[in-house]
């Protein structure tokens, strides 16, 4: 057995990636096999069978959207929930929000429905009081009267528990000695944090996907045991690291965003070792584009997302913005003439028109094969043999040229024109609009057609240079091969900071800071250190929203060390950064205490996969194709983008092939080679 | 006007939408009190330099400021042409309703925009701030027959000369309010997304000139009233009229008339008030701006595809007459504004269900239960908890009704249960779905809901309401019944009790231990009831959303004890209810 052998995989909509990496022989193997949705072990088995045996595996780390699909498609099972007298009907009443701001249709179903949350008597008040002490008979028999309905999770929820879990604690207890399995759990446990709502949506979430998730992951235990299979075996969480199986049974929930996260690392650390600390990573898959920031090495977190609509999830996840453009994008124009690219799709199945499966409107696709950019006789995946060029130039004709009285061609270019600005947009929107300067970061687009934007990336929004990773279609495998090891937590605290009780305050730190080493710890994967991490989400008293404000602490020999000026100044410095004015005078808050230990993996020297000296210019060149480039077909230089040597350089305009990932070097731009591998897309030398 | 390629035109919209968005969202970060954090009572866009028109507009701004905030920014024109010397930094500030404001509660910042030494455009933001002085915290005085007993009241006055904020100004709005605080964090987040949205305006310019972005400007506005015409010459002409009433005034016991004739005439409409009642004592009156504002609400949520600006009014008339209590003037009392404008949004809806039944929704539950619960902290601190209510959507041809949304003037979401009790002295009991609300429909309205509140503050703690559909509930479409009406309940040492004029109190004070309950209407129906499936009847049975009787009485559905249809029972009564 290879223990020093890591193995990445992620498992996608359309495609299971993975890349075997062994760090003893630095050899690795990648392999792409079709993803099998609705059983998705198939596809991951299939994949291991493609790189290798069990036997020759240390570890597997896996990014996995079993828990996404399973919320959108609402295929989890059924589970109850308890809660306290009156508030039954949280989950499905939401924040008192609507599907969108114009229009009044739309309905809404939770994921338990009324019949299977039931109310017991119990009650906690806002700061912590006991009022009424929970009815454990009552407990008991709804969970005896749930599950007698058929559910296969249940969920406690109780107002105020986040103040204090007593009463919760007490109920899992007796709802715990009669249910049948291991699928009880207290939203205290799940986010003991203020705000009912988002507290329930989590944790009942968190119940629903717990059978599913489970039962995937055993699936796939199994028949990694069947492989001799010995290692550790981990899971990839929404923010970007990585758990043991055993948190991911216990914490579903945090798998939500498992893939699109390890594509962030994976694009963080190329750009990184690149010698680029500030990246705009771009994610363009079939119908959406993932746009995330990276500065100084680390990729933002946000607090919590919306699966769909009252679909809450509140947890630290990558903060990634997604737009409806993808290459699945349906090009249409709307009756007051303006052309629009999404947010409807025509996915992977029936896929864009020139994929001959029934859709017969345009898609961004389509655009990209009339014009050239996409070789219609070798597409992506090996799914199809060639692509139907001229059932592009119809849909494309009928549905945008005719109405904007437009030839084929310049509809097609007007397509991609749109859907670059919309990618623009989704860029400004985490870089220029929050205040940080494009023309000091890279882009890294991966995923099958990112790098056919690349140009627009560059261009429209001011970037100095894009850099397009060496295996673009394998990047969140590579994620999964060099994430860290993670663990967060959040506790509401609501002190203010006049008349602090520091000592207190700091015990509670420590108390933390070890609970989450604890649960790092206990993983047993070969890490270097554990890196822990304070933050306070804070406000003036009277607001309601807070900052997330980094304490510069660090904890040893028992204390952080903490102090009521360090928390001051660290406020007002992160205040700041967010707005214009500071409110001196106001008395300020701290509500929550965010903590997270980090275990530190090797690094990962990707010089492993740059081109060795077997790669030359000339094995590279393929010839040429005519593409069509401002208003004109031009000959473009065709190369084989995994054969080009270090320090190549390609002149526009040109097109780089490889199995996974087309890319277009436009005029005005030129290619270079770097030393590991990647190619720096940068402006041409005048 | 300049031709433009429609690509770079998408682009330029993209841009200028975003920018409004982004200043929706710095104030909603930044804000102090929870209507505008957490409800997003607020509203930021860029406006006409000449006319005020509304050039863009956020997609997250309070809706009905989408259509008010011209008015505004018309009337800060006004005066700024008296005043004379703008320049660049100035900043005005009011609130008056009768001068293109809402009610007392708005205030208004409108900034002139420079770009090369002349006026380009202005920004302006609208935020609802928690207490403006008056009779009733919160400012939601059911009682008022003057302006002047729900608030103090501001016309366009200098907020910021050149940058520099006139501290004396801000001063005078500290004195006036019992949260002097929470205002003036407010007005900072306000003034924040001014100065973001001013950076946001001058990058663009500077990216791509300002011929461009005028030409772009004036071809959105001339596209959205091109899809607006579209829109309307695709309805059958003819008049179209609807009646609603509300409650009362607040002070009378008698129903206040909105009636409505809509006239289609090819693709020009026609939304003529003419018919409605007289101004009333009470604070239901509205000003004509607030009025066009609301019909410009109805519409977009019926012809969602219009973007928001000024184009989409070209082709519609008004007719308002100051006669009626929708075109008031000072000091005509304007505090209760939000439940007539709903009103109105709802005669809209009603007469539009004439004009094309098939694509029309049950009145939504329009009411916003304001309801104000205050008292006095230690060291004589003053607490004002201050909410809106969430009720019943209306069922429509693809769905049935949301449970528990928001109004249709608003996109507010309610503060959760455990932020209200942290910071007040208060415990709901009950926060819950009320069944039986949603107005039957062969597509059912969504229901509305239960609040019930227990003071837990030793001393007393008073209790205001301001809120509507207490005697005439929301309205089905197409064949679909109305739904509950809203009900408020009090405890005293006597037992519960309901107000006189129902929804609308201001003098009620309860003590510890006791409860004041709010149950809200849902929407109307969809459609005949009787043509409802069974099953769906069954299911909303086991659910709790229907009780059994009512599952007869509006249904003719008889479900059995095991939650299934009894098919040959259900026969014989839909039989016989037709």
């Amino acid at each position: 057995m290879k223990l020093t052998s890591v193995l990445g995989v992620d498992v996608g909509g359309t495609f299971t990636d993975l890349l075997l990496f062994d760090a003893g022989t630095r050899a690795f193997r990648t392999a792409k096999v079709p993803s099998q949705r609705g059983d998705e072990s198939a596809g991951f088995m299939q994949g291991i069978a493609a790189v290798g045996t069990g036997v020759d595996i240390g570890s597997i780390v896996h990014g996995t959207t079993v828990g996404t699909n399973t919320l959108l498609e609402r295929r989890g099972p059924k589970i109850g929930v308890i809660t306290t007298r009156g508030f039954r009907d949280v989950l499905e009443m939401r924040r008192r929000d609507r599907r969108r701001t114009w229009g009044l249709w739309g309905d809404f179903i939770p994921i338990v429905e009324r019949d299977f949350r039931m109310e017991v008597d119990e009650r906690t008040l806002a700061d912590g009081t006991i009022r009424q002490v929970v009815d454990e008979a009552a407990v008991r028999a709804a969970a005896l009267a749930l599950r007698e309905r058929g559910a296969e999770a249940l969920a406690i929820i109780f107002i105020n528990s986040y103040a204090n879990p007593d009463n919760e604690q007490k109920a899992l207890a007796a709802a715990k000695a009669i249910w049948s399995n291991e699928f009880v759990s207290a939203s205290h446990q799940v986010l003991p944090e203020i705000r009912e709502f988002e507290r329930s949506s989590t944790t009942a979430l968190n119940s629903y996907l717990q059978p599913v998730v489970s039962g995937y992951l055993g699936k796939l235990e199994q028949a990694l045991e069947r492989q001799s299979f010995k290692g550790q075996f981990y899971i990839v969480q929404s923010n970007g690291g990585v758990m043991s199986t055993a948190t991911a049974r216990r914490f579903p929930v945090r798998t939500a965003l498992s893939g699109p996260a390890a594509g962030v690392i994976a694009a963080a650390t190329i750009a990184r070792q690149a010698g680029y600390h500030n990246a705009i990573t771009c994610d363009l898959g079939g119908t959406s584009f993932d746009v995330s920031v990276i500065v100084d090495g680390k990729a933002s977190l946000a607090a919590q997302t919306t699966i769909d609509f009252g679909l809450v999830i509140r947890t630290p996840m990558i903060e990634i913005t997604t737009i409806g453009a993808g290459g699945g994008s349906i090009a249409s124009v709307d009756r007051g003439g303006l052309l629009q690219v999404g947010p409807e799709s025509a996915g992977s199945m029936p896929g864009p028109a020139c994929y001959g499966q029934g859709n017969e409107r345009p898609t961004l696709t389509d655009a990209h094969v009339v014009l050239g950019r996409i070789n219609a006789d070798k597409p992506i995946g090996g799914k199809l043999a060639r692509l139907d060029v001229d059932a592009a130039k119809r849909a494309i004709l009928t549905h945008v040229g005719s109405p904007l009285g437009i030839d084929v061609l310049k509809a097609a270019e007007a397509i991609v024109r749109v859907a670059d600005a919309r990618m623009a947009g989704a860029i400004r929107l985490v870089s220029i609009e929050r205040g940080y300067d494009p023309a000091k970061f890279v882009g890294v687009p991966f995923g099958g057609g990112g790098a056919l934007h690349v140009g627009a990336i560059v261009k429209e929004i001011g970037l100095e240079v894009a850099l397009v990773p060496r295996f673009p279609g394998v990047t969140s495998a590579l994620g999964c091969v060099i994430a860290d090891l993670r663990h967060d937590q959040v506790q509401t605290l609501n002190l203010p900071l006049d008349g602090l009780d520091i000592a207190a305050l700091d015990r509670r730190l420590v108390a933390a800071g070890e609970e989450v080493r604890s649960v790092v710890c206990s993983a047993g994967a070969m890490i270097e250190r554990i890196d822990l991490s304070f933050e306070f989400d804070m406000h003036y008293v009277g607001q309601t929203h807070t900052v997330a404000v980094p304490i510069p602490v660090t904890l040893q020999g028992g204390s952080t060390g903490i102090t009521s000026e360090v928390i001051k100044s660290a406020f007002e410095t992160a205040y700041a950064a967010s707005f214009s004015r500071l409110l001196s005078g106001l008395p300020i808050r701290i509500v929550s205490l965010r903590s997270a230990a980090i275990g530190r993996r090797p690094t990962l020297d990707l010089s492993t996969f740059a081109p060795g000296p077997e790669a030359t210019i000339e094995k590279a060149k393929k010839g040429t194709r005519p593409v069509w480039i401002e208003d004109a077909w031009l000959d473009t230089q065709i190369w084989s983008r995994l054969d080009l040597p270090i320090g190549a350089i390609v002149e526009a305009p040109a097109l780089l092939e490889q199995p996974d990932a087309t890319i277009y070097i436009e005029p005005g731009l030129r290619g270079r080679v770097d030393k590991l591998g990647n190619l720096i897309v940068e402006r041409a030398l005048k | 006007m300049r031709d433009i390629d429609p690509i770079l035109l998408a682009v330029l919209n993209g841009r200028l939408v975003q920018i409004a968005d982004e200043m929706d969202a710095t104030l909603y970060r930044s804000a102090f009190n929870p209507i505008i954090a957490e409800a997003h009572d607020a509203c930021h866009g860029l406006y006409h330099a000449k006319t005020g028109a509304t050039l863009v507009q956020g997609t997250t701004g309070l809706p009905i400021f989408v259509g008010a905030m011209a008015f505004a920014v018309k009337a800060v024109i006004d005066k700024s042409n008296q005043d004379g010397n703008l320049e660049a930094g100035d900043t005005y500030l009011f609130n008056d309703p009768y001068d293109g404001g809402t009610h007392l509660n708005d205030f208004r910042l409108v900034r002139p925009l420079f770009w090369d030494g002349k006026l380009f455009a202005w920004l302006a933001s609208v935020g609802h701030w928690l207490d403006v002085g008056g009779n009733v915290p919160g400012n939601f005085n059911a009682k008022a027959t003057e302006s002047f007993q729900e608030g103090f009241r501001v016309p366009p006055v200098k907020l910021a000369r050149a940058g520099v904020i006139q501290q004396d100004i801000v001063d005078i709005l500290g004195a006036n309010s019992r949260v002097p605080q929470s205002n003036w964090g407010d007005l900072n987040g306000q003034l924040n997304a001014l100065d973001l949205g001013e950076r946001r305006v001058h990058a663009l310019l500077k990216d791509y000139g300002e011929e461009l972005i005028v030409s772009a400007l004036d071809v959105l506005t001339a596209r959205a009233e091109k899809l607006m015409r579209a829109n309307i010459a695709s309805l059958p002409d003819g008049k179209y009229s609807y009646d609603d009433f509300l409650d009362n005034d607040g002070i009378t016991d008698a129903p206040l008339s909105i009636a409505l004739d809509l006239s289609i005439s090819g693709d020009k409409m026609r939304l003529d008030f003419s018919r409605s009642s007289p101004p009333c004592d009470g604070p239901l009156n509205i000003a004509l701006s607030t009025t066009v504002a609301c019909c410009y609400v109805a519409l977009k949520h019926i012809f969602t595809d219009v973007p928001a600006n000024a184009g989409c009014l070209a082709p519609i008339e008004f007719v308002i007459p100051d006669t009626t209590l929708l075109g008031v003037s000072a000091p005509r009392p304007v505090g209760g504004y939000t439940e007539t404008i709903l009103r109105v949004i709802d005669t809209v809806f009603g007469a539009f269900a004439k004009v094309a039944p098939q694509r029309a929704n049950g009145s939504p539950f329009a009411t916003i239960n304001a309801l104000s619960l205050s008292g006095w902290r230690e060291h004589g601190r003053r607490w004002v908890m201050f909410c809106f209510f969430g009720g019943g959507l209306g069922g429509n041809p693809e769905t049935d009704g949301l449970n528990h949304g928001n109004n249709p003037i608003s996109t507010a979401t309610i503060p959760p249960a455990e932020i209200l009790e942290s910071l007040y002295p208060v415990m709901f009991t009950q926060w819950a779905l009320r069944p039986d609300s949603g107005g039957p429909g062969f597509n059912r309205g969504g229901l509305g809901a239960i609040y019930e509140i227990e003071a837990l503050a030793q001393g007393a703690t008073d209790v205001s309401l301001l809120g509507e559909r207490g005697k005439f509930p929301p309205f089905g479409v197409n064949g679909g019944k109305s739904a509950a009406l809203n009900r408020f309940i009090y405890q005293t040492v006597n037992g519960e009790h309901t107000p006189p004029l129902v929804s609308k109190v201001t003098d009620i004070r309860i003590t510890e231990g006791q409860h004041v309950r709010l149950e809200t209407p849902g929407g109307g129906g969809f459609g005949d009831p009787l043509t409802r499936d069974p099953v769906r009847v069954a299911r909303d049975v086991t659910l709790g959303y229907v009780t059994p009787a009512a599952a007869r009485k509006d249904y003719g559905v008889v479900v059995g004890e095991n939650g299934a249809v009894d098919t040959v029972a259900t026969a014989a009564l839909r039989s016989g209810a037709r």
